[in-house]
C-alpha cells in the first residue's frame, strides 16, 4: 500500500485540555505508517461559536487553515468533530459560491495566501476507514479488545448535517444509524454496544450558558452506555470526550443518578489494539480513571 | 424517484398504542405486513387503521407534504409520514420498524400528540408581519428578489413539529422556543417589511428561551422534511443579535466574542482564558472540575500555550476581515 500522508489540523484541545489525544494520534499514525504533517500555522476554527458573532471572519480564518493544507498538496485530516464541521462547511460554502470565495481570497491575498479548493478535508476516523482500510487495521491488531463491551459515541459534528458530511468521506454514514465507529470497534476485536444515545448530543456547545441542559445530555449518554453493559465508551471527538470524561459530577447531579465510565478517544482505542503502551496513549490524563488497562 | 419495478417485502411493525382517557400505560401492537416499494409511511398508518384496527388514531390531511399533520417517529427519527418512502425506511433501519408519536410524553391517542407547547412557542415569536401599513398607500412596498431570497427557505416551514420534537433542548428545557419557532422568527426578522425587529430579537436573546441555549447538534437540520435548515437560521439570528445591538453582555455572547480575542492574541484558543472571559467572576463554579483537570495535566497556563506560527498573518486578517462589533 502506498504510504498515506495528510496535513494534520490538530485543533486547540489536542494541545491543551486533551493532551492524550495528541499523543495517541501520533502513536497510532506511527503504528499504521501514516505520515502526518502538522499545520503549525493553523488558527482555531472558531468552534461553531465565532461564526455566531462574525461569520465572515470565521470563513477567512478557516479558509486560511485550508490554504496551508493546499500548499502541502495534502488532504487535511482533523481530529475533532467540530474542527471537521467548521472546516468542511467553509470548504462547502466557498466551493459553491464563487463570489464569496473571491471575497475571502481578497483578504487572504493580503497575507500572500489563496484558497483554491484543492484539498479534501476528512476526520482521522474516516481516513483510517476509507484510506487505510479496516481489513488492514485488523491485520495489525496485536492485542484484540475481545474482553470489552465498547460503547461508541459518535459526536454530532461528524454525522450531521449528513449531506455535508457525506461529501467529505467515501463510506456513506447515516446520521440515524451510523456504523463507522462500530466497525472500528469490531476491527479492534471489541464488542460494539448499541444504545439509543450513541448518535446524540453531549451538550458541549451550550455548557456555559445552559449548564443543566448540557449536563443532562452528558448524563443520559453515559447512562445509556452503562445500561447496555458497556465497559467503556469511545469517541472521535475531543469535545465530547471533555464532557463525558470530566463532567460526571454535574451529569450525575442533573439526571439524579451516579454515572461514570472510562471514555477513550478513538485513537486510544486503536492504539491499545495495536499494542501501544498506556503512556504512549496518555491514559494518565483522564479525569475518569481508565482502570481496565 | 427510482425507476425500478414495484417490489414487495415483509416488514415487522411495532406500533405505539395509548389512549390517555383509558390506559394507565402505553403498549405496542405488532403487525407483519407486505410492503411495496412505492408506499409511504402514511400508507402503512392507513392500512393499520383500515385493515386491522379501526380505533388506531393518527393525524393526516393533505397527503402531499404541505399540511404538516402527519409527522411521527420511525425508529426514533422524526418523519413526515406522507413524504417518507417505506423503501428508504427499510434501507435505513432494516425490516423491524417502530412507529411512535413525535413525543411519547405528549401522547393523547396513539400517534396523536398534544402539540400545545409547539404552538405556544410558535405564537411567542410573533410569527406574522408587524408593519404599520397606511390605509391608502400611494405605492406598493417593493421587495427585491435578493431580499426575498433571504427568507424563502425559512418560509417553507409547514409547522409539522418534526424538528421541535427532535430537538434535545426542547426535551429538557420547557422554556426553550425550539428550532421551528426560531426558523419562523427568522422568516420575519429577515423580511425587509417587518418593523417588529428589535422587540422580537429581544425575546430571542433572552436566557433559557432564546437562541443561546441551542446545543448545535444539527438534529433539526437533519429531520426537516422541507429543508428549512433551522440551525442555519439560528446562526443567522445570533449574528443579527450582534448586528442590531440587541446582544447584551452575558456568558453566551462573551463566549462567542471571546474566540475572536483569543485568536487575535494566539491564533489558537486560550481555553482557560476563554472560560474566564466568558464567565467573569462566575468562573469559581468551574474550579472543582478545573482542579481535577489540572492534576491530570489538562490545563495549560496562558504562558505555556503554543501559539500559531505566522501569527502576524492571523492578527492582520482578524483586523481586516472583522465584520461585527460588540
Amino acid at each position: 500500500m502506498k504510504k498515506l500522508k495528510y496535513a494534520l489540523f490538530t485543533g486547540c484541545t489536542a494541545k491543551q485540555s486533551t493532551p492524550e489525544q495528541m499523543k495517541s494520534t501520533l502513536a497510532v499514525a506511527n503504528k499504521l505508517g501514516i505520515e502526518l504533517v502538522e499545520l503549525v500555522e493553523a488558527s482555531c476554527c472558531g468552534a461553531s461559536h465565532l461564526q455566531d458573532f462574525d461569520d465572515f471572519l470565521s470563513l477567512v480564518l478557516n479558509a486560511r487553515n485550508i490554504a496551508y493544507a493546499e500548499k502541502h498538496g495534502l488532504t487535511m485530516v482533523t481530529i475533532c468533530n467540530t474542527c471537521q464541521l467548521n472546516t468542511a462547511m467553509t470548504k462547502h460554502r466557498l466551493d459553491k459560491d464563487e463570489k464569496l470565495k473571491a471575497r475571502v481570497n481578497e483578504k487572504l491575498a493580503e497575507v500572500g495566501l489563496e484558497y483554491k479548493g484543492t484539498s479534501q478535508i476528512t476526520h482521522f476516523l474516516y481516513a483510517i476507514i476509507d484510506d487505510f482500510g479496516l481489513e488492514e487495521v485488523k491485520k495489525l491488531v496485536v492485542k484484540p479488545l475481545s474482553q470489552f463491551n465498547i460503547a461508541p459515541f459518535y459526536g454530532c459534528h461528524n454525522i450531521r448535517p449528513s449531506e455535508l458530511q457525506n461529501e467529505t468521506h467515501k463510506s456513506p454514514e447515516s446520521a440515524y444509524r451510523p456504523t463507522s465507529l462500530d466497525d472500528l470497534i469490531i476491527a479492534c476485536g471489541g464488542a460494539n454496544v448499541d444504545y439509543e444515545e450513541k448518535n446524540k448530543c453531549c451538550g458541549f456547545h451550550a455548557e456555559l450558558q445552559a449548564q443543566h441542559t448540557a449536563a443532562t445530555l452528558t448524563g443520559k449518554a453515559i447512562a445509556g452506555a452503562m445500561d447496555n453493559n458497556a465497559d467503556w465508551m469511545v469517541t472521535p471527538c475531543p469535545l465530547c470526550h471533555l464532557k463525558l470524561d470530566t463532567q460526571t459530577a454535574h451529569a450525575s447531579h442533573a439526571i439524579g443518578r451516579d454515572v461514570a465510565l472510562p471514555v477513550l478517544h478513538m485513537q486510544q482505542m486503536v492504539g491499545l489494539a495495536l499494542g501501544c503502551t498506556p503512556d504512549e496513549l496518555g491514559l494518565k490524563h483522564h479525569v475518569t480513571k481508565v482502570d481496565f488497562v | 424517484m427510482s425507476t425500478h419495478a414495484i417490489t414487495t417485502q415483509k416488514v415487522n411493525f411495532k406500533v405505539f398504542r395509548f389512549n390517555a382517557d383509558e390506559d394507565y400505560l402505553p403498549y405496542y401492537d405488532s403487525y407483519e405486513m407486505e410492503v411495496t416499494s412505492e408506499e409511504v409511511v402514511l400508507d402503512i398508518l392507513n392500512r393499520i387503521k383500515w385493515d386491522h384496527d379501526g380505533s388506531f388514531s393518527y393525524r393526516r390531511s393533505c397527503r402531499h407534504g404541505i399540511c404538516g399533520a402527519c409527522a411521527i417517529k420511525v425508529n426514533g427519527r422524526s418523519t413526515l409520514a406522507c413524504k417518507e418512502r417505506m423503501h428508504d425506511m427499510v434501507e435505513l433501519f432494516g425490516k423491524d420498524l417502530t412507529l411512535e408519536p413525535l413525543s411519547i410524553k405528549r401522547a393523547i391517542k396513539d400517534m396523536i400528540i398534544d402539540k400545545a407547547d409547539f404552538w405556544e412557542k410558535h405564537a411567542a415569536v410573533k410569527p406574522y408581519l408587524i408593519s404599520d401599513v397606511e390605509e391608502h398607500p400611494e405605492h406598493e412596498h417593493l421587495v427585491t428578489p435578493e431580499e426575498a431570497e433571504e427568507l424563502l427557505e425559512a418560509d417553507l416551514c409547514i409547522q409539522c413539529g418534526a424538528c421541535h420534537y427532535a430537538c434535545p433542548v426542547v426535551e429538557i428545557n420547557s422554556d426553550f422556543f425550539g428550532p421551528a419557532a426560531f426558523a419562523k422568527a427568522y422568516r420575519f426578522e429577515a423580511d425587509v417589511r417587518d418593523e417588529a425587529h428589535i422587540s422580537r430579537l429581544e425575546d430571542l436573546h433572552a436566557e433559557q428561551q432564546g437562541v443561546w441555549d441551542c446545543v448545535k447538534c444539527y438534529e433539526c437540520a437533519e429531520v426537516c422534511p422541507k429543508d428549512v435548515n433551522p440551525i442555519e437560521k439560528i446562526t443567522k439570528l445570533h449574528q443579527m443579535l450582534f448586528k442590531e445591538g440587541v446582544a447584551t453582555s452575558n456568558v453566551a455572547t462573551r463566549h462567542a466574542v471571546g474566540f475572536k480575542h483569543s485568536i487575535a492574541r494566539n491564533g489558537v484558543l486560550d481555553e482557560g482564558g476563554l472560560v474566564l472571559y466568558s464567565e467573569g467572576p462566575a468562573i469559581v463554579k468551574h474550579l472543582p472540575v478545573a482542579f481535577k483537570m489540572f492534576t491530570k495535566g489538562k490545563i495549560v497556563p496562558p504562558w505555556g500555550i503554543t501559539k500559531s506560527q505566522n501569527l502576524d498573518e492571523i492578527k492582520k486578517l482578524v483586523k481586516s476581515s472583522s465584520t461585527a462589533k460588540f
